[in-house]
């Protein structure tokens, strides 16, 4: 789905070959400022590599509009900004931003209890906590219902078992509908439990990578 | 001219007793600014002298490239001003955006103004011209500075949630939409309240100035309407464009935010 040839970004990344593949959960592991972030950021566009090329689905990533790829590839950012408003307002702003029809309250609903979120949708989003802002920012972009999703860190403000019931739903959803998954963890365990492919990053450049075959099997 | 009372040039001398009143007071509190006082009054005496001297040039013998020239230099001179004022914050292509706002929406404003609603003959008279075109940039520049800021602003401090939109794929246009509105409003906002306490509060310089030279005050109003709407309508319209065309320096072709929203 995704393929690098000879990536570099400014100093900070360094990848002469890497592949994503299709329908596959991809886990990239590293040490705080590895260049894990950036590679998301890459992936959606946000950023342009300064050398090589990235290829999506058969076409370089250069030739595709970027406002269309990010409607196509939803990221999850690493720590989500928060638009004033309720949790509605707050879980419809893709869809609005993407010029598209806004949910109903029922599906909003039924979206925030997936992200474990016992919130009613009027409440004001700017005053929950870390952690559920995280998993607000999560439904938000399950609502795009997209194809491919970028989640950087998606658990990283969540307690063990909240992180091990959202990661267990996101899995589920994408092997049922037959999505893609790019994620970043720091941790090791929920990498080894759930990824189809781990790729370990130190110092920008692809240290190991391997895949969970025995988990296939 | 019926009845002014012409001004010595000693009397505007007496004038100057007011800025030796500011002077002691200044002195007196501790305030560390006569140097700027004296400075700023001198330089206005005499830009106000060479100006006037070169106006009863210019209306004793119009010509149409002699008032096109002093619009050019009355544009300049206020896109320069901006950029003073905003010394090394502005990227190229948001400075190339400020001159072609100013440009447009100013010129644009001005020959409706004088050509379809005063009809002022010949169409280059500079009598007209000249103070009208003064009033119309002058607005303008303050309203396009008050617009800059308040962009600048918003982009930097409101930068987290622009990138948030771009990512759930939002145009740049959508992703800055409150930033715009936001600074639309404070670019014009003097301008309305300015509107609102006029007659009351205070009679404005143009139509003080009238009245003073012997224009009948209802021939005075007239003018001062139609001038504000003028005014109103050039700040408005600078502002639109200036936010229209700014808002994309601060993206590049590929729709992602510049690394440096502005020069540092
Ligand atoms: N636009 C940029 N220009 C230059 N350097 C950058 C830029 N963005 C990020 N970096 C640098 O690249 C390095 C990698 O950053 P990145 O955010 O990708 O790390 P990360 O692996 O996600 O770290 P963490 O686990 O802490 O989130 C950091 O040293 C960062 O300072
Ligand atoms: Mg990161």
């Amino acid at each position: 789905m995704f393929e690098f040839y000879d990536v570099k970004y400014k100093d900070v990344l360094d990848l002469p070959k890497l592949e994503i593949k299709q329908e596959e959960i991809t886990t990239f592991i590293g040490a705080s400022g590895s260049g894990k972030t950036t590679i998301l950021r890459m992936l959606n566009k946000l950023i342009s590599p300064t050398q090589g090329r990235i290829i999506f689905n058969g076409t370089d990533l250069r030739q595709i509009n970027s406002v269309a790829h990010r409607r196509t590839v939803s990221m999850l950012s690493q720590s989500p900004a928060i638009f004033d408003g309720s949790i509605r307002d707050n879980l419809n702003v893709g869809l609005r931003f993407q010029e598209r029809e806004l949910a109903r309250d029922k599906d909003l609903n039924h979206i925030l209890e997936q992200v474990k979120l016992n919130k009613p949708l009027e409440a004001s989003a700017n005053t929950l906590s870390g952690g559920e802002k995280q998993r607000l920012a999560l439904g938000r972009i399950l609502l795009l219902n997209s194809k491919v999703y970028l989640l950087d860190e998606p658990s990283s403000a969540l307690d063990d078992e909240t992180e091990e019931m959202i990661i267990q739903m996101l899995t589920e959803h994408v092997k049922r509908e037959k999505k893609t998954i790019v994620m970043v963890t720091h941790s090791k365990a929920i990498a080894e439990k759930y990824s189809d492919t781990i790729i370990e990053i130190s110092k920008g450049r692809c240290l190991t990578w391997r895949c969970n075959d025995e988990r296939n099997n | 001219m019926n009845g002014i009372i012409d001004l010595s040039a000693f009397r505007v001398v007496l004038a100057y007793l007011f800025v030796i009143i500011v002077l002691v007071i200044v002195r007196l509190r501790g305030i560390n600014r006569e140097k700027e006082i004296v400075i700023s009054s001198l330089r206005m005496t005499l830009q106000l002298i060479l100006t006037g001297y070169i106006l009863v040039y210019v209306f004793r013998y119009p010509n149409p490239f002699i008032t096109g020239g002093i619009i050019f230099l009355m544009e300049a001179f206020s896109v320069y001003t901006i950029f003073k004022k905003f010394k090394g914050k502005l990227s190229a292509s948001l400075k190339k955006v400020v001159v072609i706002s100013m440009s447009i929406g100013t010129l644009s404003c001005l020959l409706y103004f004088l050509l379809v609603v005063v009809r002022i003959t010949p169409w280059y008279n500079p009598q007209y011209f000249v103070p009208i075109a003064g009033m119309l940039i002058g607005n303008s520049m303050t309203g396009i500075s008050l617009g800059i800021k308040s962009l600048i602003e918003g982009m930097t401090t409101q930068k987290a949630l622009v990138e948030e939109a771009l990512i759930l794929g939002a145009t740049p246009q959508v992703a800055t939409r409150s930033i715009i509105n936001s600074t639309f409003d404070a670019a014009i906002l003097p301008t309305i309240q300015s509107m609102v306490g006029m007659g009351i509060v205070f009679l404005p310089g143009m139509m003080t100035g009238q009245i003073l030279s012997g224009t009948s005050p209802t021939t005075a109003i007239a003018y001062q309407i139609a001038i504000m709407f003028g005014i109103l309508g050039a700040v408005a319209l600078t502002v639109i464009i200036m936010l229209q065309l700014g808002y994309r320096t601060f993206f590049n072709k590929e729709d992602q935010l510049e690394d440096q929203l502005y020069k540092v």
